[in-house]
């Protein structure tokens, strides 16, 4: 027993921000002290605030350590670890309250959140079997097994109401319903771990930090559906995810909890990994399945769908990461718990990877139901600089912009769809009044043309010229006539497009014309980016008032645009000018101005 | 089978389950429009030209592979659906290379075709960014352009699913998307085996055969050169559909007027050659039966086939046969035989074949193809080449009367002309084979066993107290089936005839091509066949060991089949080659 425990982040943001290291000097330390007997560390997943990293946290307490750097080490160790002080100047601040130190769990961030997916994340060792045992692993597959047939397990799965995380929300129970009604020598049950949406991370996240949920969730999988082997498809860019992936499986195998006759019921089921090469449009389930039996990773048209003909024309079932974190949980409390949280047709929970302009960058798993503004203005910390909210884009590059006017809408499957975005994996970017829509609406286009898998018409040609435009109207060649094509062409790809990726891509460019088309028409009928973002259609200029003839703008500039006497206003050469930026940063009068 | 009741444009069907809307939509009488669409070979649902309206759909889906189901009720022609079709088509234009003049398949371009049909007005509407490509001629037989590619994958598919070869597919993605082969390899780098199914299902002029037109008229046109042609059997059952005339149509007569009419000194036939094919195979099959040689024999008539062989079979080199193909065995007998006999120099004898094939381009170029210290043969041409020489000087084909081939190598048996269907060398075969070794005539000619358009046919027949068990594969997907029993030494057969085209010759890579409109609907293979198989029962004689000119060759010159002389002039030799990219 020890009497106390050191968490340190392992997923890839704390990582990235020097995890490893403070790891490594936290267990040279804690050596030093000699308290090495008395004090475990262990390496976790993800805790969410992945702006704050690294985050080293100690039991008991808990106490939330944010931003820690290898030299903060020593003075954890001598002061909290040995003599029971917390270090208070390294709590994580939002902690901090006017009547003292307040628990994690009760901040702003924590508070509104409920982890049923993440549950285990930040908290247990990923790479130890007997951590996930010991938070109730592996019990529900027990149950499963050796008290429920395979028609009681996916009745709870229907009853639970649980809906695909992966972004379309069709009912999985339905889906085990459809596979096991195929009958077939062999069926296949699939993970879709190939996360590809710009700033969506959950699923790596959930890998990470809680391998083994997913792996027991797709054994109960394979048991309802009558499958025996399983496959999960994950990108090569999470070597960190394949890592303990890997480990997991072994682990599982060794334990008896993978491979054949698992807990003496005679049921088999195995595991195996198929990394992916980074195509978004492998994350679409055809052509996942494709690329899983190693060809180009194209989609292939339905029907027949994967419950009738998915990998190597057998009955499949393709549920996504978050998906099956679900499971365990649901079968362990039961239906009626999952379906007591979210809304008439959304329920549970959903985690969100929340980017852009607010200031808690990092994943948070909220109850279906919880508003935009309760995720962005309480648990995302807000806009920082005082900024305006003004949209949030959901679902990616398949998603839509959401307004400000929509900033009360509960969050669920239905309401997103019914506002021109969707639920998507589950990233969440926020912008502010300094993004340009025309500008946003390009970003995810540009995206999709990129990653369209150049199978159908519609998409490889059709989201191209869809780019032209935008990239048409950016620059201030734009017409209106131009805005009517381009509305007329994303309403073609949608309903002409081979696959989900094709048909969701012009979302972006529909929902920021029905509720930003203002900026569309300022661009093209009076050639400005109202938020100043569109290069094209703004200049510098120096207020000849403000400009003290310092010289460091002129000094500078790569292009030798600024020209001006010493002491005298200076004057930007319009046609010079490359639009960098670089002289209003450098001014320190304030006299360069966008217009 | 089951029944399902269906709706299209409002009227009532009754239509098998499990069909496509596509068929069911024939049965209405109504032609949905296809562009990718290939029959059992592509079906995809890339190009979006099908689409159709299903009620209660998320969205509009692709007829050629969308099946139907009770109480579907569906559109094919609303106003939402005919302005889709032509959006993608402008779509599709946008990144063509429309220089339609100078395209080798203007007039009978299946993309031009649907322009028309779908009203095209203005082909620069979605005018942006274009791809460019260096066309790669880097092979013998054929150009590919990409600037001309609309990505419908036809030709990847045929390559791959029916040749089993695959050495085209799709690289880069989006709009960068293109078909090439792997690592950007030119296909004259490739195990490419040069069969052209890929041109005979390209919908547009992306691929086209090397044209070898002008050096055929420059060569008739040249007064130093003696210039001679031979004519394959399929040639004869496809010309005359470059001409309107029906599939399946003979016209040997009116194709040998026209050749005398394009100034050849001599129009020959290859079915000459085809059963001197006959005389030395037959004899082959039976020494390597009686000599206890490497079994099973398999035929060499398709260059195809032997280039197949080559590079992913080398192991069997030795179960082919040595005879070189009918073609080559032309004109090495023409440039040593016919040569002498008429006092030709062999080096003023322009030797011009018109093939159904593109690999006869790649067979010319072989080593040990120059019987008389020459090339056996100088210039291959296809079908298609011998419709656009007769077109350009303004022949009247379907006017022109029937004519007869020159003596004496214009001279052929029943047995020869069947040779451009699939089991039609292995019938041809076993007709002598089986005199011979019985010495008794056969009572009927006819081997019923191996006709047909299936992909792999299989016979035993007993001769003179044998069974001799034989198999025919045609598309060299089938032909791996047989390849992989003799590797795993469980062949049963004696003597295999292998085609590289599906069907045979009749469905080569050089043949007038068929749009997918007609190759989706009727079996082309089987309706030029027929007109092969006709042509043998209407001939007098219709066995190669019966033609009185082989005979005469054989007394004059080669002695006996097998011999030194033989030999020399109408065997050959094969090469291992590597699979690339591997």
């Amino acid at each position: 027993m020890y009497r106390s425990h050191v968490l340190v982040c392992g997923g890839s943001g704390c990582t990235s921000a020097g995890a490893p290291k403070i790891l490594e000097v936290l267990n040279k330390e804690i050596a030093k002290a000699g308290i090495k007997n008395e004090v475990s560390v262990v390496e976790t997943g993800c805790h969410g605030l992945c702006d704050y990293a690294p985050i080293v946290v100690v039991y008991p307490g808990p106490t939330f350590y944010s931003k820690v750097r290898p030299e903060d080490i020593p003075e954890i160790v001598n002061e909290h670890l040995v003599n029971g002080q917390v270090v208070s100047r390294l709590v994580h601040n939002a902690e901090i309250t006017d009547e003292g130190i307040k628990s994690i769990n009760e901040t702003d961030f924590y508070k509104k959140q409920y982890r049923i997916a993440l549950r285990n994340c930040g908290i247990i060792n990923p790479e130890n079997i007997e951590e996930y045992i010991a938070t109730g692993g592996y019990e529900a597959l027990g149950r499963v097994l050796t008290q429920y047939t395979p028609e009681q397990v996916i009745q709870i799965i229907i009853d639970s109401g649980l809906r695909g995380r992966g972004g379309g929300g069709f009912p999985t129970g339905i889906k085990w319903k459809l596979a096991r009604a195929n009958d077939a020598d062999q069926k296949y049950v699939c993970c879709n771990a190939d996360e590809g949406d710009p700033g969506a991370f959950m699923d790596r996240s959930v890998l990470e930090g809680d391998p083994h949920v997913v792996l027991e969730a797709m054994t109960i999988a394979g048991y309802a559906i009558g499958a025996s082997q399983g496959y999960i498809y994950i990108r090569a860019e999470y070597p960190l995810a394949v890592e303990r992936l890997n480990k997991a499986i072994a682990q599982a195998r060794e334990y008896g909890l993978l491979g054949k006759d698992i807990f003496g019921t005679g049921f088999n089921f195995d595991i195996e990994l198929r990394l992916g090469a980074g195509a978004f449009v492998c994350g679409e389930e055809t052509a996942l399945m494709t690329s899983i039996e190693g060809n180009r990773g194209e989609p292939r048209p339905r029907p027949p769908f994967p419950a009738q003909k998915g990998l190597f024309q057998k009955p499949t079932l393709l549920n996504n990461v978050e998906t099956y974190a679900n499971i365990p949980q649901i079968i362990l409390n039961g239906p009626e718990w999952f379906s007591s949280m979210g809304t008439e047709k959304s329920k549970g929970t959903k985690v969100f990877a929340l980017g852009g302009k607010i200031r808690n960058t990092g994943l948070v798993e909220i109850p279906m139901g919880t508003t935009l503004r309760e995720v962005v203005e309480d648990i995302g910390g807000g806009i920082p600089n005082n900024k305006k909210f003004k949209a949030a884009q959901t679902g990616g590059p398949s998603g839509g912009c959401i307004p400000a006017s929509k900033y009360d809408i509960p969050i669920d499957y239905d309401n997103l769809v019914g506002i021109g975005s969707m639920m998507g994996s589950g990233g969440l970017i926020v912008m502010d009044e300094d993004n340009c829509m025309v500008d946003i609406a390009k970003f995810f286009l540009e995206f999709t043309v990129d990653e369209s898998c150049g199978k159908c018409t519609p998409c490889r040609v059709g989201t191209k010229r869809l780019y032209e435009i935008l990239d048409k109207i950016t620059k201030g060649n734009g017409t209106m006539e131009d805005l009517d094509k381009l509305e007329e062409l994303c309403v073609y790809i949608k309903e002409n497009a081979l696959c989900g990726l094709g048909q969701s891509a012009p979302n972006p460019v529909l929902s920021t014309l029905r509720y930003f088309r203002d900026e569309y028409i300022a661009h093209v009928k009076d050639k400005k980016c109202p938020a100043a973002v569109c290069k094209a259609l703004l200049s510098y200029v120096i207020d000849p008032n403000a400009c003290r003839g310092c010289t460091l703008c002129a000094r500078s500039c790569p292009n030798n645009a600024i020209s001006g006497k010493v002491k005298e206003a200076h004057v930007i050469d319009q046609d010079k000018c490359v639009k960098c930026g670089v002289c209003k940063e450098k001014c320190r009068f304030g006299a360069i101005l966008i217009r | 089978m089951d029944k399902v009741n269906i709706k299209i444009n409002g009227i009532p069907l009754e239509v098998p389950a499990g069909i496509t809307i596509l068929e069911a939509a024939k049965m209405a009488h109504i032609d949905i429009p296809t562009l990718c669409f290939l029959k059992e070979i592509n079906e995809i649902g890339a190009c979006r030209i099908c689409v159709v309206e299903v009620k209660g759909a998320r969205s509009l889906v692709a007829s050629c592979v969308y099946p139907v189901s009770d109480g579907m009720e569906i559109r094919t022609d609303s106003p939402k659906i005919l302005a889709s079709r032509k959006k993608t088509l402008e779509l599709i234009l946008s990144d063509h290379d429309r220089k339609c003049l100078s395209c080798v398949r203007s007039g009978h371009c299946e993309l031009q075709k649907l322009c028309k049909d779908l009203g095209i007005d203005d082909e620069t509407i979605y005018a942006g960014e274009r791809n460019h490509y260096e066309p790669d001629d880097s092979s013998p037989h054929m150009v590919r352009d990409n600037n001309k590619c609309i990505l419908c994958r036809r030709c990847s598919a045929v390559c791959d699913h029916v040749q089993g070869i695959g050495v085209i597919g799709a690289n880069e993605r989006g709009f960068k998307t293109n078909i090439g082969c792997a690592f950007d390899m030119d296909l004259g780098e490739t195990s490419c085996v040069s069969c052209g199914q890929c041109i005979a299902v390209c919908p547009t002029g992306a691929l086209y055969e090397k044209d070898y037109t002008n050096e055929v008229f420059a060569a008739i046109n040249d007064p130093d050169k003696y210039v001679i042609v031979q004519t394959a059997p399929a040639v004869r059952a496809a010309l005359g559909e470059a001409f309107g005339l029906p599939i399946g149509t003979n016209v040997q007569g009116k194709m040998v007027a026209a050749l005398r009419r394009l100034g050849f000194d001599k129009v020959f036939d290859t079915d000459f050659a085809a059963d001197l094919t006959i005389m030395e195979e037959a004899h082959e099959l039976i020494d390597r039966l009686q000599s206890g040689g490497t079994l099973p024999l398999i035929t060499s008539c398709s260059p195809g086939w032997i280039k197949f062989c080559e590079h992913y079979y080398p192991d069997l080199l030795d179960n082919l046969s040595s005879c070189k193909s009918p073609q080559q065995m032309f004109g090495a007998v023409t440039k040593t035989y016919y040569a002498k006999k008429m006092g030709l120099d062999p080096k003023n004898i322009v030797m011009v074949s018109v093939m159904p094939c593109t690999a006869k381009k790649f067979e010319i170029t072989r080593d040990h193809q120059n019987a008389a210290g020459v090339p056996d043969v100088d210039i291959a041409i296809t079908t298609r080449e011998l419709a656009r020489m007769i077109e350009r000087v303004g022949i009247n084909f379907l006017a022109l009367p029937d004519e007869e081939f020159d003596d004496p190598l214009g001279r052929s048996t029943g047995a020869a002309v069947i040779f451009g269907a699939t089991g039609g060398v292995m019938e041809a075969a076993l007709r002598t084979a089986v005199e011979t070794l019985t010495g008794e005539e056969l009572p009927d000619p006819v081997f019923s066993e191996v006709r047909g358009t299936a992909g792999i046919k299989t016979a035993t027949y007993n001769v003179a107290g044998m069974d001799i068990n034989v198999a025919v594969a045609s598309g060299l997907g089938n032909a791996r089936k047989l390849l992989d029993e003799i590797k795993e030494g469980n062949s049963p057969y004696h003597f295999i005839e292998i085609m590289a085209c599906p069907g045979g010759c009749v469905n080569g890579g050089g043949q007038p091509q068929q749009p997918a409109s007609v190759r989706n609907s009727v079996d082309i293979r089987a309706l030029r066949a027929k007109a092969l198989y006709d042509q043998d029962t209407a001939m007098k004689i219709r066995k190669s060991h019966e033609n009185p000119a082989v005979r005469q060759l054989y007394e004059e010159f080669l002695e006996a089949p097998g011999s030194h002389v033989a030999h020399e002039i109408l065997h050959t030799s094969y090469v291992k080659r590597a699979v690339n990219p591997y």
